[in-house]
């Protein structure tokens, strides 16, 4: 469903992806992990259209996401790691919207967004500014947004950041059973290892742009000698903290890059 | 054709949402209106030019409508920012549409305010010829509108974060509003300033609207409604171009 070959990004002399390949075949649950600033957002963003590779090859249900960017559209649906509601609107209003981008049909898209709103108990703010939700609800009508139309694949980036385990129980129980009924492939990065451990079939490790091990979470394991995900995971990439915020150098460059050429 | 009409309804709903922000940006021009229209008036007036309040109303309808549509289009910057730009990037429409929604839904709330200085224009004292020309003036006024909703919408594109903002009003809002002959005629003009506003698109849009709504013109109407909608073509599509091209 998914084909990455050979995918270098570089912005300026920064190499935020490094020559990485993988598959992911239909139906499957496949889970990114990764520090911060290992390369899983760029990747992401290549493949839903938002950025354009430096070089390798992209493919997304046999299309390439560079060149038929609308039919790539058509079959993915993402929740970001960063907000990408409008605040300024309601919560219904939001969902309507993103039903019509969609091209959902009026009385599925009613239907839909209401049980999602439901599931996601957000149906009693609904005609509430999404500007006076509370973190946890602006997620949850984000994750409830990004299941309104039935993509073949989903992509969700730190979806459960900053919700409470029982929205993230809600959700992953959610997005198993659309995984189960739909067929649905499911590209997934996180920083809790339960989470990829519980609903991942497949995980890549992800560090300074490289996958560094790919495999079930029990080869992971074996692969590292630990007994757990997260013992893996530290054993594949090392035990330091990752600086991803920018310094003045950074800050200059993007001063440069304000105006573009 | 449901993509370009529910984006044009956010812009809108957006805008009639904002009471606060609808009476402040009102501020400005009524206070260009009663301080500079009844303040230079005698002056105007005796250097034999007419009332100065009937001479200078298109212009601030003119520069009302500037201001909100430059400031639509550059509201691509907010949705860059609160993260709003990314969802409708992914979506699976051609990104003219979403471009399109967007410019025209910031065009109408820019008609809607210049609607609203219009009347404030008209309980100043301004008085159009008849009431027959309004429908043109609106036609002028919706020109003047697409224009700069296109330009907002290709700075938008092209600025990465809010610090250019204040960059574009200064070197480029303000001069457009200065050079459009909203607030002189423009004849005799030194050389300079007289090429100047020739190609500022507002002086077209003021022109136009000054012809039909008091019938003192410079360039004629038809003139005036064809350079604009030149412009406005071209801006469209350079606003296309550059939205097509965005990366976050």
């Amino acid at each position: 469903m998914i084909r990455v070959e050979k995918l270098v990004k570089r912005f300026g002399d920064v190499t935020a992806v490094d020559n990485i390949s993988f598959e992911v075949p239909r139906g499957e649950i496949f889970a990114f992990l990764g520090p911060n600033g290992a390369g899983k957002t760029t990747t992401i963003k290549m493949l839903t259209t938002l950025l354009q590779p430096t070089s390798g090859s992209l493919e997304l249900d046999g299309l390439d996401p560079t060149v038929n960017r609308d039919e790539v559209r058509k079959r993915f649906g993402v929740v970001f790691q960063d907000p990408s509601l409008d605040q300024d609107l309601t919560a219904w209003e939001n969902m309507e919207i993103h039903g019509v981008l969609y091209g959902v049909p009026r009385k599925e898209r009613r239907e839909r967004a209401t049980s999602l709103l439901q599931l996601f108990e957000l149906w009693e703010r609904r005609d509430a500014l999404v500007k006076t939700f509370s973190g946890g609800m602006r997620r949850r009508l984000e994750i409830a947004r990004g299941l309104l139309h039935t993509p073949k694949v989903l992509f969700l980036d730190e979806p459960t950041l900053g919700l409470d385990p029982q929205s993230r129980n809600q959700m992953w129980t959610h997005v198993k059973s659309l995984n189960e009924t739909d067929q649905v492939t499911v590209f997934l990065t996180t920083h809790y290892m339960d989470e990829a451990d519980r609903v991942a079939q497949r995980i890549a490790v992800i560090d300074h742009g490289r996958i560094v091990a790919i495999g079930s979470s029990a080869e992971l394991k074996a692969q590292t000698n630990t007994d757990s995900l997260e013992g893996a995971f530290l054993a594949l990439t090392g035990t330091s903290i990752r600086d991803e915020s920018a310094n003045s150098a950074d800050s200059m460059r993007q001063i440069a890059r304000m105006w573009r050429k | 054709m449901t993509v370009i009409y529910i984006l044009w309804l956010r812009e809108v709903k957006k805008y009639l949402r904002s009471r606060t922000q609808i009476i402040a940006s009102l501020g400005s021009p009524i206070m260009y209106l009663g301080i500079l229209g009844f303040g230079l008036g005698p002056i105007f007036q005796k250097a034999g030019e007419g009332s100065y309040l009937q001479f200078m109303a298109p212009g601030v309808i003119g520069m009302t409508i500037l201001f909100t549509s430059m400031f639509s289009g550059i509201a691509l910057l907010w949705d860059r920012q609160f993260g709003f730009l990314k969802e409708t990037l992914v979506a699976p429409v051609p990104r003219l549409w979403i471009m399109i929604g967007r410019t025209l839904g910031g065009a109408t709330v820019a008609i809607l305010q210049g609607s609203l200085i219009f009347v404030a224009c008209f309980v100043a004292g301004f008085r159009p010829v008849s009431v027959t020309v309004i429908p043109f003036a609106f036609l002028f006024m919706a020109l003047i509108a697409v224009v700069f909703a296109a330009l907002g919408t290709v700075i938008g594109s092209s600025l990465k974060d809010m610090q250019g903002f204040q960059l574009v009003m200064n070197f480029l809002v303000m001069p457009i509003f200065f050079l459009s002959g909203a607030l002189y005629p423009l004849t005799n003009l030194p050389k300079v300033l007289a090429l100047l506003t020739r190609i500022d698109p507002l002086t077209y849009g003021v022109d136009g609207m000054r012809t039909v709504l008091t019938g003192v013109t410079h360039f004629g109407a038809g003139v005036d409604a064809i350079v604009l909608a030149c412009v406005a073509i071209t801006l469209l599509m350079a606003g296309a171009w550059r939205f097509s091209k965005i990366e976050i």
